[in-house]
């Protein structure tokens, strides 16, 4: 494969290091002196703390040092502000709020004396009793979860609506159709496969913090460290290294980390501090935990009218999801999805339970993982009511091109679109028609076989910084372009990648726009002294906002290119124009074929050359990307499987997804990029869990419990492609990272229920495990109970 | 402490240990070679794959005291003079890793069973690796790396 001079498949720059065992994880670091943390974290779901006895373990040799939220009281750091204005125990004092909640930290010569030393702390406990079941945290008679805010009575976070209650209403009143579903999109986790972990290292002399840790968003981390510790803000350093795998895991300050900071401040050396499988399954950011009511209006010809939606959120113990102040139930407010209708209305109720806290992970895009599935699914029991085809229902109600800029009933506007060429090609690649012909054949025969479509609409590239922030940072991403004087460039971005690729795709904006090679631009990332502010990758924002800057700033670099050629060439720079021919990019004088090439420029402006008055000389410029609107990528996907009706085991067959992500810098990381997706999706819908039994205890804190898909679960996915580009976004790009795991999983349980419906059945949670779907076949598809049994 | 003898890459390495240190926890903190990854620490995902004696095994469920004197092979003893293998280099070029934490268990686990069954059909190659769980690439690059390394080395000289 040869390297494009710009976009186009190119290998990844990255997998040098990669494949030779050569990256540099977290766990990786190794500093001289450095000694290794341990957490002793909550056995109970809900208990007061009776006392903290530490002394057994200070005693044991290898221990330097035992943190207690007593200790962290004393330095006013027990608890710490989450990302949604709430407060979260770092070491707890009061009480523990869910099972696997820190209690103490302690520091010793090695990591194994650390986990010795655990058991050595005596923590007395009296047991309280604990609210599991999201459905019953507001009870009159429901524990009290946060008794630790002042005036506090119940468990209730915050109520949220989003578009019109009354238009919703009346549409509903006067429907000729209406169907209602509940749901439920049940708690998973992202499970990198890299646990979250830190070595942090503060230099008593210079007063300097440096923190290695896998962090989705450094510059954020390193200003909430300042906030929180009081440490001030030049004399952080975060340093986010290779990232084995983020998925939304790895973007807010986990205790572990302040524990590591703390440590290394007390004992005055390096402290390491790497969580276990089992601690990241059970304490680190969990996503979904949607209890959904959707209903749907509609004309008996199959013309959708109006949605309303009644969500109940499950928070775990303390409001830490990840979103913009304005938006606590994140974007779930984009639940019209990708239909023309007249009205909509959501409520969104959050509650506190004995769980652990997050709730925005698991490339979500803010919540509209919840908000395609609840949508999606409404579609398909629309259509089993009024006995049509679901991909006809879809394609009638889907928006069409000439509606674009197109604004939502609950007020988004949606960039660009090009629907139903999108569905079209998926049915198209899929066979549609003879699809549905075999699976009536099958059914002849007693054969179980489904096929499931989604339809899906994101908003991602957070944000505009009037309406969009992080804890009131806005969302707004810099970026530094620095070109040398032989013309090869450095780029300087704040997101970071976690497996995207960022070295190579960023590499390919910049060689794009300065008509160099990708080979030539270096991508520096995930320090926050190497870099300019941002607020990080997650929601799929690198490209639309990072990516943004990053061709920005390389368009300033020509224009100051522009400057210096007009006085190599000794003419004027509106007589310059720009062009790129196979060897690279030139200004050259309109019409004459004379020019300088980006390198000869180079040289020239560092060199002796006399400039005009006002040109600085040299090409280095920097920018600040504040994004006009999201962008919206789309797609159509469809699933073929195939299930046992004796054991409730489901195949996935096929899985066709056509994905409408704009331009594409590099087409075989945006596939990549999907085929992942697409196997979460497969996970989530037939294996994932995190479940609880009553009194609180984790049931999936461990491989063997939570269950992941392994190559045998995929089926060779089947990618199609439109381009549509976003009209704001400089290169037309949107974003891709979330779209297949927003998109898939209802696919997925589209396709289980229409197999499973010889048998009357409209609806079943997710996973649809085989105990899942037998049980469905039996006819009691609603799983009540929380645990798996 | 114990004091033993491993094999690793070719290289003699005397390290002493006690009797419970993980043969991945030698590997990575005593010996240095931190290109072996630890992902679960109870043996399901694979990340920690090393070759002992040139068969896959879970570093994370082996003591390194009952491997003395054996042959291990780590990710970084994969490259011949500083070259990429073939199971390397079919990884970077079929897109069969992403964030890069799976990718040294999952070649060590191709290269010893490519040697095994050079020429696997499809069914085989994903039996091959379904010991071994990545969360970025959906798999489907992976099993054409694992094809693509079998081309590749069909091509090596002997």
């Amino acid at each position: 494969m040869s390297t494009p001079m710009g976009f186009g498949r190119m290998h990844r720059k990255e997998d040098a290091r990669f494949i030779r065992g050569r990256g540099n994880y977290v766990d990786d670091v190794n500093l001289p002196g450095m000694l290794h943390g341990a957490i002793l974290r909550s056995p109970h779901a809900h208990a007061r703390i009776v006392s903290v006895d530490t002394s057994a373990a200070l005693a044991h040799p290898k221990v330097r040092a035992v943190i207690t939220g007593e200790t962290l009281a004393g330095l006013n750091l027990a608890w710490m502000p989450t990302l949604s204005a709430d407060t979260q125990a770092v070491l707890a004092t009061d009480k523990v709020r869910f099972q696997g909640q820190e209690v103490a930290f302690v520091v010793a010569e090695d990591r194994y004396s650390a986990r010795d030393a655990l058991e050595l702390i005596d923590v007395e406990y009296e047991a309280l009793d604990s609210v599991i079941d999201a459905k019953k945290s507001l009870d009159e008679d429901a524990p009290l979860i946060r008794d630790d805010h002042e005036g506090r009575a119940d468990n209730k976070i915050f109520d949220w609506e989003a578009g019109d209650r009354a238009a919703t209403d009346a549409l509903f009143e006067r429907a000729e159709v209406t169907v209602a579903q509940d749901m439920l999109y049940p708690r998973v986790h992202p499970a990198p496969l890299e646990t979250c972990g830190a070595v942090a290292d503060f230099d008593k002399v210079t007063g300097k913090l440096t923190v290695w840790c896998p962090t989705q968003a450094p510059h954020a981390h390193r200003t909430l460290y300042a906030l929180v510790a009081g440490l001030p803000e030049h004399k952080i350093r975060v340093i986010s290294p290779d990232i084995g795998g983020g998925f939304g895991n790895k973007v807010g300050i986990y205790p572990g980390y302040v524990c590591a900071i703390v440590g290394s401040i007390v004992t005055g050396k390096p402290v390491k501090w790497m969580e276990d499988r089992s601690e990241n399954l059970m304490s680190t950011s969990f996503a979904r935990d949607y209890h959904m009511r959707g209903e749907v209006a509609a004309t008996r010809d199959g013309k959708i009218q109006a949605i309303r939606v009644k969500v109940l959120a499950d928070h775990g113990a303390f409001n830490g999801t990840a979103q913009p102040t304005k938006f606590p139930a994140g974007f779930f407010g984009v639940f019209t999805g990708s239909y023309d209708l007249q009205a909509a209305h959501c409520e969104v109720t959050g509650v506190y339970t004995n769980k652990a806290p997050g709730g925005v992970a698991y490339a979500c895009s803010f919540r509209i993982t919840e908000a395609v599935y609840l949508v999606e699914r409404m579609i398909d029991v629309l259509a089993l009511e009024l006995g049509v085809d679901a991909a006809e229902l879809r394609m009638k109600n889907l928006l069409r091109s000439e509606q674009f800029p197109y604004t939502s009933p609950t007020g988004w506007e949606y960039d660009s679109g090009d629907y139903q060429k999108t569905l079209q090609l998926a049915m198209d690649m899929a066979g549609y028609d003879a699809l549905r012909r075999e699976q009536a054949e099958k059914r002849e025969r007693g054969e179980l076989m489904g096929i499931g479509l989604s339809f899906f609409t994101e908003a991602v590239g957070a944000g505009p910084r009037k309406h969009m922030d992080i804890l009131g940072l806005g969302m707004a991403d810099g970026a530094e372009l620095r070109v040398h004087p032989t013309g090869k460039a450095v780029l300087r971005v704040s997101c970071q990648s976690q497996g995207q690729g960022h070295e190579t795709t960023f590499a390919q904006i910049v060689a794009a726009e300065l008509g160099i090679s990708p080979d030539d631009v270096d991508v520096v990332h995930g320090d926050t002294d190497q870099t300019p502010f941002g607020l990080g990758t997650y929601g799929s924002r690198s490209t639309p906002v990072s990516g943004a800057a990053a061709a920005m700033v390389s368009r300033k670099v020509r224009e100051r290119a522009r400057q210096v050629a007009s006085a190599m060439l000794e003419a004027s720079p509106e007589d310059l124009e720009w062009t790129v021919s196979e060897s690279g990019g030139s200004w050259t004088v309109s019409g004459t074929g004379v020019g300088k090439t980006i390198q000869e420029i180079a040289l020239a402006a560092h060199s002796n050359l006399e400039l005009p008055d006002g040109v600085e000389g040299h090409l280095d410029a920097t920018c600040v990307y504040n994004p006009p609107n999201l962008t919206y990528p789309f797609g159509a996907y469809i699933c073929v499987v195939d299930v046992d009706p004796g054991t409730g085991q489901v195949k996935v067959r096929r899985f066709i997804a056509v994905d409408d992500c704009g331009v594409r810098i590099n087409p075989m990381i945006v596939e990549g990029q999907v085929h992942g997706g697409l196997a979460d999706g497969v996970g989530m819908a037939l294996m994932q869990l995190m479940a609880f039994d009553e009194d609180g205890n984790h049931l999936g804190a461990s491989f063997m419990d939570y269950l992941l898909p392994t190559a045998m679960e995929c089926p060779s996915w089947e990618l199609g492609e439109t381009v549509t580009p976003s009209p704001h976004h400089p290169i037309g790009a949107k974003g891709v990272g979330e779209s297949a795991t927003v998109g898939s999983p209802p696919a997925v349980v589209n396709a289980v229920l229409d197999a499973l419906r010889p048998y009357g059945v409209r609806h079943a949670d997710m996973p649809l495990t085989p105990a899942a779907v037998w049980r469905a076949i039996q006819g009691n598809p609603i799983r009540t109970d929380l645990a798996i049994t | 402490m114990h004091d033993i003898t491993l094999y690793v890459n070719g290289i003699p390495r005397e390290v002493s240990v006690p009797a419970r240190r993980l043969l991945s926890d030698c590997l990575r903190h005593d010996l240095g070679l931190t290109g072996t990854h630890v992902g679960c620490e109870h043996g399901v995902c694979g990340a920690c794959t090393v070759l002992l004696d040139g068969e896959p095994v879970r570093s994370c469920l082996t003591f390194a005291v009952t491997v003395a004197g054996r042959e291990i092979t780590t990710v970084e003893g994969l490259a011949t003079d500083g070259r990429p293998s073939p199971v390397q280099r079919a990884f970077a070029e079929c897109h069969g890793l992403q964030c890069g934490f799976c990718t040294p268990g999952f070649l060590c686990t191709t290269t010893a069973f490519l040697r095994e069954n050079p020429a696997p059909t499809e069914e085989e190659v994903l039996e091959g690796i379904s010991g071994n769980l990545c969360r970025c690439t959906g798999y489907q690059n992976i099993i054409k790396s694992v094809h693509r390394a079998a081309e590749l080395l069909a091509e090596e000289p002997t």
